[in-house]
């Protein structure tokens, strides 16, 4: 059965309670927003690329526990990461919260491995990947704001 | 006491004697999904206002159809589909009661509220609110309410005026009559918040709204589970209900409208059973109220809404009030007592839903928690995304009550919230 520690781990609760790079970057090269609207969390994704590296990144927005913690987790994970690791890295994370467990992820995904108890809890996988999906919108230029839906 | 007796003696009595008699545990036994359990705790099911649970009566009656009498209606001059109309339009004659409508061909089936406030958008607002024109609604609508009006007002280059509520939840009424111009076209207003729970006064709408020729829809979704719903005292034009909140299935629904008005409305959509003759040069669409019902319907959920209301009628809707009143009592005051959660909507007149906020603490994240205790409550905007930036905040975790819950499951909701603070706070 789904355990509720395994969801709210307490590096994640930390994060939620205090997340890192939740700011606006001054002069960002890319950003991007996203919105879950089944349940109104929002998200705003700021990167600065130096070449293909990836300098800085800081989110802002409103949402739960799980999305305040993984877009926090997820800016600590991707600096200084070049634009396909940080994609990479994206595939990994998306691969370990849909319960696709692949062995060979594990040493890249690192850190955010506390977030693999989100697998049994599928109600809640958009709230964990929202960040990511803003951010892939931010590397990549889309102009369009980024929904789960 | 028999019932004999009781009504020998008055309505007041009946009234007093089914509060009485009111045994939410037998009740709760003909509900078979109450006996199933959530991650492994009996269920506490506090997301009413979303979809009621169904009623044995309900399943049979359906189950039945299904197996002895299915048939197309109005058609065959067989047995069976003869069976079929007869259980069908007995429906419409039961809805017509249940909201004390004036006649049976006022009742319009149709898939729920939101096809109903469609219909209405489609056919009466197309040939009724033009260029400049106004609609007026309030800032306490469903999305239902809301965006059919919009695409009207967009395709018609016509404005939505929106009533804006105080910081209990209610309809700022003067500025409703102030709202009210020369160009308002028809007032559509829910009669009960789904957001909030707050009762609007719609019957003194609907007179300062008549008083200028303005016709008024009343969105009842959330008040006909929870109260007697009585259309010509209210006096409006339209009225909206879904079956699937009255403990009925879902796809079905009903339009009320006055005759005067669906006589003069052009059809919603066009095609079988709506119509009395074809011609490749003319149709003569059907009389009331078919006119408004094309193709085959859903005639297994028409029956299966007829067994819901002879279930909430063999309760009686005043006793269903009495105890919901009870069970939103209990639960203000209980959950005004837990440290750190504030109430979302505390208007004078509310019935059905509580919705709240926990200081530091996300909704979804409070939904997920209680899920796991076994105890369903709805999380998010609850399609009204005005209502919560009204209130600057981003969704509130909703309680909703139905006739079969209890003042216990409201102490396990309480426990639920204690859970929540142990972990996340």
């Amino acid at each position: 059965m789904a355990e509720l520690s395994d969801l709210y781990q307490e590096v994640i609760l930390e994060h939620a309670k205090a997340p890192r790079n939740f700011r606006v970057l001054a002069t960002p090269t890319g950003t991007a927003e996203g919105s879950n609207p089944l349940c109104g969390d929002r998200c705003s994704v700021n990167i600065s690329m130096r070449g293909e590296v990836i300098e800085d990144v800081a989110f802002q927005g409103s949402g739960c526990a799980i999305s305040r913690a993984s877009a926090s987790m997820m800016t600590q994970a991707l600096k200084g990461k070049t634009l396909q690791e940080a994609d990479s890295l994206f595939r990994s994370f998306h691969r370990m919260v849909t319960g696709q467990r692949n062995d060979a992820d594990k040493s890249e995904l690192g850190k955010l491995k506390v977030f693999g108890g989100i697998s049994e809890f599928p109600t809640r996988v958009k709230c964990a990947t929202l960040a990511w999906h803003t951010l892939q919108a931010a590397l990549h230029g889309d102009r369009e704001p980024v929904t789960t839906e | 006491m028999s019932a004999n007796v009781a009504m020998s003696r008055g309505p007041d009595v009946i009234h007093r004697d089914s509060s009485r008699m009111f045994d939410v545990e037998k009740i709760r036994r003909s509900f078979p999904i109450l006996s199933e359990e959530i991650h492994g705790r009996p269920l506490v099911y506090l997301d009413n206002a979303a979809t009621t649970q169904k009623p044995d009566a309900v399943i049979e009656a359906m189950n039945h159809y299904y197996r002895h009498d299915n048939a197309n209606i109005h058609r065959g001059v067989h047995l069976l589909s003869q069976r079929a109309t007869d259980g069908y339009e007995a429906v419409r004659v039961a809805a017509q009661s249940f909201i004390h409508a004036r006649s049976s061909s006022e009742i319009v089936f149709v898939r729920g509220a939101t096809e109903a406030i469609n219909l209405v958008t489609h056919t009466y607002g197309r040939a009724n609110v033009g260029p400049g024109d106004e609609v007026l609604i309030t800032a306490m609508e469903h999305h239902s309410n809301i965006v059919p009006w919009q695409i009207l007002c967009d395709e018609k280059r016509a404005t939505l005026r929106v009533v804006p509520i105080n910081d209990r939840g209610e309809v700022l009424i003067e500025t409703f009559e102030r709202l009210l111009g020369p160009r308002t076209r028809i007032v559509s207003v829910a009669h009960v918040s789904n957001a909030l729970g707050t009762v609007n006064p719609v019957k003194q709408i609907v007179r300062m709204a008549h008083s200028r020729n303005i016709p008024v829809l009343v969105d009842g979704a959330q008040a006909a589970p929870h109260m007697p719903i009585n259309v010509q005292d209210l006096d409006c034009d339209f009225y909206a209900f879904s079956g699937h909140k009255i403990y009925g299935p879902t796809g079905i629904g009903v339009l009320y409208g006055k005759a005067e008005l669906l006589e003069n409305m052009p059809p919603y959509q066009g095609g079988g059973d709506m119509i009395s003759s074809v011609t490749f040069e003319k149709t003569i669409y059907n009389k009331l109220p078919y006119k408004f019902e094309a193709g085959t319907p859903n005639i297994a959920g028409v029956i299966g809404l007829g067994a819901a209301i002879s279930y909430v009628n063999s309760l009686g809707i005043d006793a269903i009030a009495n105890h919901e009143d009870e069970l939103l009592s209990y639960a203000t005051n209980q959950l005004s007592q837990v440290r750190g959660i504030t109430l979302v909507g505390t208007a004078r007149e509310k019935v059905g839903a509580l919705s709240f906020v926990m200081e530091e603490i996300h909704p979804h994240d409070i939904g997920t928690i209680l899920d796991q205790e076994g105890i369903a409550v709805r999380t998010g905007h609850h399609c009204a995304q005005p209502v919560m930036d009204r209130f600057g905040i981003p969704a509130t975790v909703r309680a909703s009550f139905g006739l079969y819950n209890t003042k216990a499951e409201i102490d396990r909701l309480v426990e639920g919230i204690e859970k929540v603070r142990e972990i996340l706070g």
